[in-house]
């Protein structure tokens, strides 16, 4: 995001624009710690015993640092029936995860570019229809995928999973990629035609490599998208074929024993650090994802 | 040869539209088929099967004649109207203050915005704990000495949807923020400077200047946060599961209980049809104008 070049609007001297300068400081601090709090709770739970949960209270710091929960949760905690802890569905996450972005990403940039730098008649139909399909509430496909599923033999696997979020995330991809391409010169592409390359040459030895920051958003905006899905995992999956997000509801909801928060926070750190950690180290990126989401939501 | 060289030719020129077929295909199938399937089985008899025996609008008649079905149109409306003028309120706040050439500016959005980064699932986990009525916190304002403080509103049925606004709000709050400083920004220069030779205010140039230069983020702003509020179902299952009772309900979570668990597939198809057409109000008149302006 670009910066604002001259000073503001608050930018007059004296002792009312320093005490406004605090107010504003004070408030966007304030924020920052409503932001803040959830996540510090969240990872000082999950490092106390669940005596000193009973005993202490929701701010306070862990007194000594027990990791027994994040071992608990990891590899013990139960998921339905069985007791072998996150790891396995994080694994199942991991193999939905990686193949859906790679084909909705790799087909979302060969479309965009046929669609606007190759133009055909109808080419703007096909693509305010393939739209369409990025905001319809999932609600009203479930029951004939999860039909399909069966009859293709995919129901209650991960491949099942896989097809589906490359299905329902083409439509963003595509939308995504168009939008980038459109901003791309067509004198290059035709630069490349008069040398007599083809639709694929082009695609593969121009338009791929100046394409690496669509790429990069479009990449991080489908694994977070992926990755964070539940509806489809809760609806298409049972037991062992769950992703994280399905195991981590499962965690905390299981009704019988007592109720372990500490294993409850670590489960649910571990379920959200991929994404995170994305976020962290490539938030410029995420940003834009969301901006051009604006168009999806 | 000849012949075979105009054939490659020929499918040359095609070839543009042989590789979108596919794209094409699938969004027929997957997206406008499935949407007719699932429109057609609300017409029927269909209740634990799919049975393809038209009925009118029974399965209709059976959704509007359920309590359930009421208490979840009442929660979108009542989740939908907070979560968005909240979210907004923050968003629009925030976003004028960091406009202030504020040093740090950088840090302090990465803080505000990685909530969006996580699941509904890990945000409802966690709320779920704060609010949790025997030790989040409720005994927390106890420990400071308010003995007599209750604060149950995730078990209470009246005001559980609340909780849930809560927890919606600190995820979204900062996308909104981040749309409406991207906004700003857009805003030029001269604009600020021509109002501060004017010797317009602060709250004079936002409120009466940049603001209302803004209408179109508010726009989209709006419906996107409409959008994820209709769809809204993973939070729901997280932190309320639904309950107490039925009482934190929404379409989302209605159609997947009926769907899945109550098997009474017309009253689900029927729900699901009523949630996109709410959708196709709300979107395709935005996307229209949204594709248009892009046509240029």
């Amino acid at each position: 995001m670009k910066e604002r070049r001259i000073s503001g609007i608050v930018q007059r001297r004296g002792p009312r624009h320093v005490l406004m300068r605090g107010l504003l400081f004070a408030i966007l601090l304030l924020f920052c710690a409503y932001y803040l709090v959830p996540l510090v709770v969240m990872i000082s739970t999950s490092l106390k015993s669940l005596a000193e949960i009973r005993e202490g209270s929701l701010l306070s710091l862990p007194q000594t640092l027990d990791f027994s929960a994040w071992t608990k949760a990891w590899s013990a905690a139960c998921v339905g029936v069985r007791c072998d802890g996150l790891a396995p569905y994080v694994w199942n996450s991991v193999l939905m995860t990686v193949p859906a972005v790679a084909i909705s990403t790799f087909l979302g940039a060969l479309n965009g570019y046929a669609l606007t730098k190759w133009r055909f008649p109808g080419a703007d139909w096909i693509f305010a229809l393939v739209l369409f399909g990025a905001f319809i509430p999932f609600q009203v496909v479930l029951l004939p995928m999860a039909r399909t599923l069966g009859f293709l033999g995919l129901a209650g696997t991960v491949p099942g999973l896989i097809l589906v979020h490359s299905v329902y995330g083409l439509a963003f991809t595509t939308l995504f990629f168009r939008n980038f391409f459109i901003g791309v010169s067509n004198g290059i592409v035709q630069a490349a035609m008069v040398d007599g390359a083809g639709f694929f040459g082009i695609f593969f030895r121009v338009v791929l490599p100046m394409s690496i920051p669509a790429i990069v958003v479009t990449v991080i905006w489908q694994f977070t998208q992926i990755w964070n899905d539940f509806l489809f995992g809760v609806a298409f999956t049972i037991g062992d074929s769950n992703p994280v997000t399905v195991a981590l509801n499962n965690v905390v909801n299981t009704s019988t024993g007592v109720k372990q928060y500490n294993v409850d926070m670590a489960a649910a750190i571990i379920a959200g650090l991929p994404t995170l950690a994305v976020y962290v180290i490539a938030g410029a990126y995420f940003v834009r994802g969301l901006s051009a989401g604006a168009i999806k939501g | 040869m000849q012949s075979g060289s105009r054939l490659s030719a020929r499918l040359e020129r095609r070839l543009p539209q042989l590789v979108v077929s596919p794209l094409f295909a699938v969004s027929l199938f997957f997206v406008y088929g499935f949407i007719l399937w699932t429109a057609y089985i609300s017409f029927t008899k269909s209740g634990v099967m799919p049975n393809y025996t038209f009925d009118g609008l029974a399965q209709y008649q059976r959704l509007w004649n359920t309590p359930r079905w009421y208490v979840a149109i009442r929660n979108l409306f009542v989740f939908t109207a907070l979560f968005i003028s909240i979210s907004l309120a923050i968003g629009i706040l925030l976003a004028v203050l960091l406009d202030q050439r504020v040093r740090i500016e950088g840090v302090i959005r990465t803080i505000y915005l990685y909530p969006m980064a996580l699941s509904f699932i890990v945000t409802g986990t966690v709320w779920k704990w704060i609010l949790n009525p025997g030790l989040g916190i409720e005994r927390l304002v106890r420990q400071a000495g308010f003995e007599n403080f209750t604060f149950d509103w995730l078990v209470n049925p009246d005001y559980a949807i609340y909780t849930v606004v809560m927890a919606a709000v600190w995820q979204s709050s900062g996308y909104a923020m981040a749309l409406f400083l991207a906004g700003l920004r857009s805003v030029d220069d001269e604009v600020l400077k021509a109002a501060a030779i004017d010797g317009a205010g602060p709250w004079r140039t936002y409120t009466g200047i940049v603001l209302p230069m803004l209408r179109p983020v508010f726009l989209s702003t709006v419906i996107i946060l409409a959008h994820l509020a209709i769809k809204s179902f993973d939070l729901v299952i997280a932190l309320t599961g639904g309950g107490p009772g039925y009482a934190t309900d929404m379409p989302a979570t209605f159609m997947y209980a009926f769907a899945f668990q109550r098997s009474e597939l017309g009253v689900a198809a029927a729900s699901a049809t009523m949630m996109l057409m709410t959708v196709v109000a709300i979107i395709v008149p935005y996307l229209y104008s949204e594709l248009r302006k892009t046509a240029g």
